[in-house]
């Protein structure tokens, strides 16, 4: 169909599921530690507005988080139906990986979750928050298993090939592979900007619209400060990725900076825009900055940095993709900074609450942070093209034998059924958002939870707003 | 080590498929049973029985096929590929079931039988593409070099569609007698009713997978019917007989648990028969557990995380249902 091949539709698929999903996961992240925050100034300071907060924002996690495990359902099993090769050749390592990513999972909802929900007013102080602390602890741990399993495939070690097949020889060394540690980093971190420019643009929404008041003052400036502080470290933990990926994956940086050759003794330029033509060898229309590629990737003026044309065709990522995806990300990162930095010095001038153009700014700024951490994993995705395991495996061996017109069904049904349902919990998840916080919530029993006889204790039942309300 | 992992793994895969069946089982059925009952207050009641407890259950369907994907790469690899466009109609027909559920609640009156629709069409969906991967499992998947070697849509035969249609009958039943033991007054009176027909349907659909599956397959014939096995697995039939006789009787008697029980040993025997005659295939009709392992030192190191949680995953799945016992009536809102 459209002239793509099996593996090109196998390969949409997997982008188009994964992508959908990665964004419920990254809110939770975020918004799962943002209530630990919450509930910890609460039982410090006994200041309304936290205790407000936290129940306006734990039942928009409550859906969210709801998502994610019905997106994540497909995930657990798109390995085996659509990339029988890798599952088998990987699955040794990858598969205990993600088992433990899901018992984690599974231990959270069974445990703290219910607590965390439901049980404000059924448990004592000290037990809830300490349920709101292990559920936000758990993402994290969620986190660690599946980037460790990614990044395992991105930098392998730890293992040897037997019968054409990966066994696991040290399962430390598997988990702490080289760019595990800057990749977890950069992924947690990411979702920590990302949810917080996600409620800076709720609490811009709420002001705009003149609905001032301690609780959403006190988000927006907590979304402020997280700009100001986090995106910086972001771009400085960024940097280290990218200098370990120079370290262990050469090509994807030479296609990051669509960089296709060295002049012999010369430091490489950087190519600031252009558009990298895979047939050509080059890039058409580059904007350079000489001196500039050796000076941010090797931290010298006169050290090259990795040139397309030194590694073979057929293993060279597609440059014309992640040379745009990675300046999407990196553009908007350097966006999110100026935020940050805007917002202290309009807090310095007492008009952070009031400039109405910034308040604009934060609310257009809201999908930034997510739109920046899909570009990312795009341009390490695509970037660690033509593997699925870095030197070990090819994607086109990793897929298993469908063909065109039954990807093409699966892929349209995906689509279809991925938006109209995910459109509806989206547009829900923004109605709640709109509803704002509510003054003295918290302060009576809720209905249901675990505990509670014929009531549920779901993640999604957390929310007791009709939809259409 | 002396520790066989494979068979530990085997153990845990094939009980966390029977706890599935088992409980999101009566949840689908229960979708599947929507359309035999139209008053928007029953169809309430209905939901609100499993409203607690339904995503919890599907827990199982993700562990299993991770622990399958961990311990039995091979399986994973080539069962899931084999059955590619059967399970993702599956997965499909429970996200609408899944998302349905929740949003029926909070639509207004003029939406909602939207998403009762979705609710039984998702539910349908599910059970019967689960049914037809199962047929085209017990079938026999065909394997060269590790690969799946069958066509996309091997897994279409009239033995794996009867198999999708008989597994609605079960999970209808299921859910029917869940919904005696769950609920009272005209909702129950019905689902007594519906609940008879069902059992002889079950029974009938029973009785052809029983005697299509040694016919059509050699060696599972062989299996049950070469002495002295016969004598080991005769009581299963004649058990399945007894149970039929004792549901009927219980039915019409008007008798609250025993139905439902009944129908939990019938399901777990027919589980039962199935496990006799696939043992120890994983990838039928050739590739046993031992075969697909993945090394001891990855079955070893998921076990031990899997022992620790297991326990409070069942726990905590105990505790919910203790929780929620006795009759739910239109009284009990959801929310």
């Amino acid at each position: 169909m459209f002239g793509l091949e099996a593996l090109d539709l196998a390969r949409m698929q997997f982008a188009f599921t994964v992508s959908f999903h990665i964004l419920f996961p990254a809110i939770t992240i975020g918004l799962a530690s943002f209530l630990a925050v919450l509930e910890g100034l609460w039982l410090k300071t006994h200041e309304a507005a936290y205790r407000d907060l936290y129940h306006f924002w734990s039942k928009i996690f409550a859906v969210n988080f709801g998502m994610g495990v019905v997106s994540g359902l497909v995930m657990a099993y798109e390995f085996g139906t659509n990339w029988g090769g890798f599952s088998d050749f990987a699955g040794a390592i990858t598969g205990p990986l993600l088992t433990y990513e899901v018992l984690t999972a599974f231990f959270l909802e069974a445990g703290f979750l219910g607590v965390m929900l439901f049980g404000w007013n059924r448990v004592g102080r000290g037990l809830h928050f300490f349920s709101t602390v292990m559920v936000a602890i758990g993402t994290l741990i969620s986190t660690f298993w599946i980037l460790a399993s990614n990044s395992w495939m991105q930098t392998p070690q730890g293992y040897q090939i037997v019968d054409g097949r990966v066994i696991p020889v040290d399962w430390l060394a598997v988990i702490f592979n080289p760019s595990f540690p800057y990749r977890l980093a950069h992924m947690a971190i990411a979702a920590f900007v990302a949810t917080a420019f996600f409620v800076g643009a709720s609490a811009a929404w709420h002001l705009l619209r003149g609905r001032d008041n301690p609780a959403v003052r006190k988000m927006f400036s907590m979304a402020m400060w997280m700009a100001l502080i986090v995106a910086p470290v972001q771009a400085f933990v960024g940097d280290m990725h990218g200098l370990n990926t120079l370290e262990h994956q050469p090509a994807k940086i030479a296609a990051i900076e669509g960089h296709w050759d060295n002049v012999p003794g010369e430091p490489s330029p950087l190519i600031l825009f252009g558009w990298p033509d895979m047939q050509a060898e080059k890039t058409r229309f580059a904007v350079e900055v000489p001196y500039l590629g050796s000076l941010i990737l090797t931290h010298s003026l006169d050290r090259q940095i990795p040139a397309l044309k030194t590694f073979p065709p057929e293993d060279r990522p597609n440059s014309t993709i992640v040379f745009w995806s990675f300046r999407v990300m990196v553009g908007l990162g350097l966006l999110m900074i100026a935020v940050g930095v805007f917002s202290a010095w309009l807090r310095w001038r007492g008009k952070l609450y009031s400039c109405k153009p910034f308040l604009y700014l934060a609310l257009y700024m809201g999908p930034a942070g997510l739109i920046a951490l899909l570009a990312g994993w795009f341009t390490t995705e695509i970037g660690r093209q033509p593997w699925v395991v870095y030197g070990l495996m090819r994607t086109a061996h990793a897929s298993s034998n469908h063909d065109a017109v039954q990807m093409s069904i699966t892929l349209g049904l995906f689509v279809v059924v991925y938006f109209s349902l995910f459109g509806v919990g989206f547009s829900y998840m923004m109605r709640l958002v709109r509803k704002g916080p509510v003054t003295h919530e918290g302060t009576h029993q809720p209905h249901g939870g675990p505990g509670q006889p014929r009531t549920p204790a779901r993640p999604l039942s957390a929310s007791h707003d009709t939809q259409e309300a | 080590m002396g520790i066989d992992t494979s068979l530990i793994w085997a153990i845990i895969i094939i009980f966390g498929v029977m706890m599935y069946v088992v409980m999101d089982g009566f949840d689908l059925g229960i979708g599947i049973l929507f359309p035999f009952v139209k008053a928007e207050q029953d169809r309430d009641v209905m939901m609100n029985t499993v409203a607690p407890v339904w995503d919890g259950n599907e827990t199982w369907l993700v562990l299993g096929g991770a622990a399958l994907f961990g311990a039995f790469p091979l399986a994973y690899s080539v069962v899931l590929s084999a059955l590619y466009l059967p399970l993702i109609f599956m997965l499909m027909g429970l996200i609408f079931r899944g998302v349905a559920f929740e949003f029926r609640f909070k639509a207004r009156e003029n939406k909602r039988h939207i998403w009762d629709k979705a609710f039984i069409g998702g539910s349908l969906a599910a059970t019967f593409f689960q049914g037809v991967a199962l047929g085209a499992f017990i079938d026999g998947i065909p394997v060269v070099e590790r690969h799946y070697a069958g066509g996309a849509l091997a897994w279409l035969t009239p033995f794996s569609l009867f198999c999708g249609l008989g597994l609605i009958a079960a999970y209808a039943l299921l859910g029917s007698t869940w919904l005696i033991m769950k609920t009272e007054g005209p909702l129950q009176a019905r689902m007594y009713q519906v609940t008879k027909p069902l059992i002889l349907v079950l029974l009938a659909v029973v009785g052809v997978v029983s005697l299509w599956t040694p016919l059509a397959h050699g060696d599972i014939a062989q299996r049950w019917f070469s002495t002295p096995n016969l004598f080991w697995f005769l009581p299963v039939p004649l058990l399945v007989l007894a149970t039929v006789a004792g549901l009927w009787w219980a039915v019409g008697r008007g008798a609250n648990y025993i139905p439902f029980l009944l129908t939990l040993l019938l399901i777990f025997l027919g589980y039962s028969g199935l496990g006799i005659s696939l043992w120890p295939n994983i990838i039928p009709p050739a590739i046993s557990i031992w075969d697909a392992a993945s090394p001891p030192q990855s079955q070893s190191f998921m076990l031990v995380g899997t022992l620790f949680i297991l326990p409070f995953i069942l726990g905590y799945t105990f505790w919910s249902y203790y929780v929620f016992r006795g009759k739910v009536t239109a009284e009990d809102g959801y929310h």
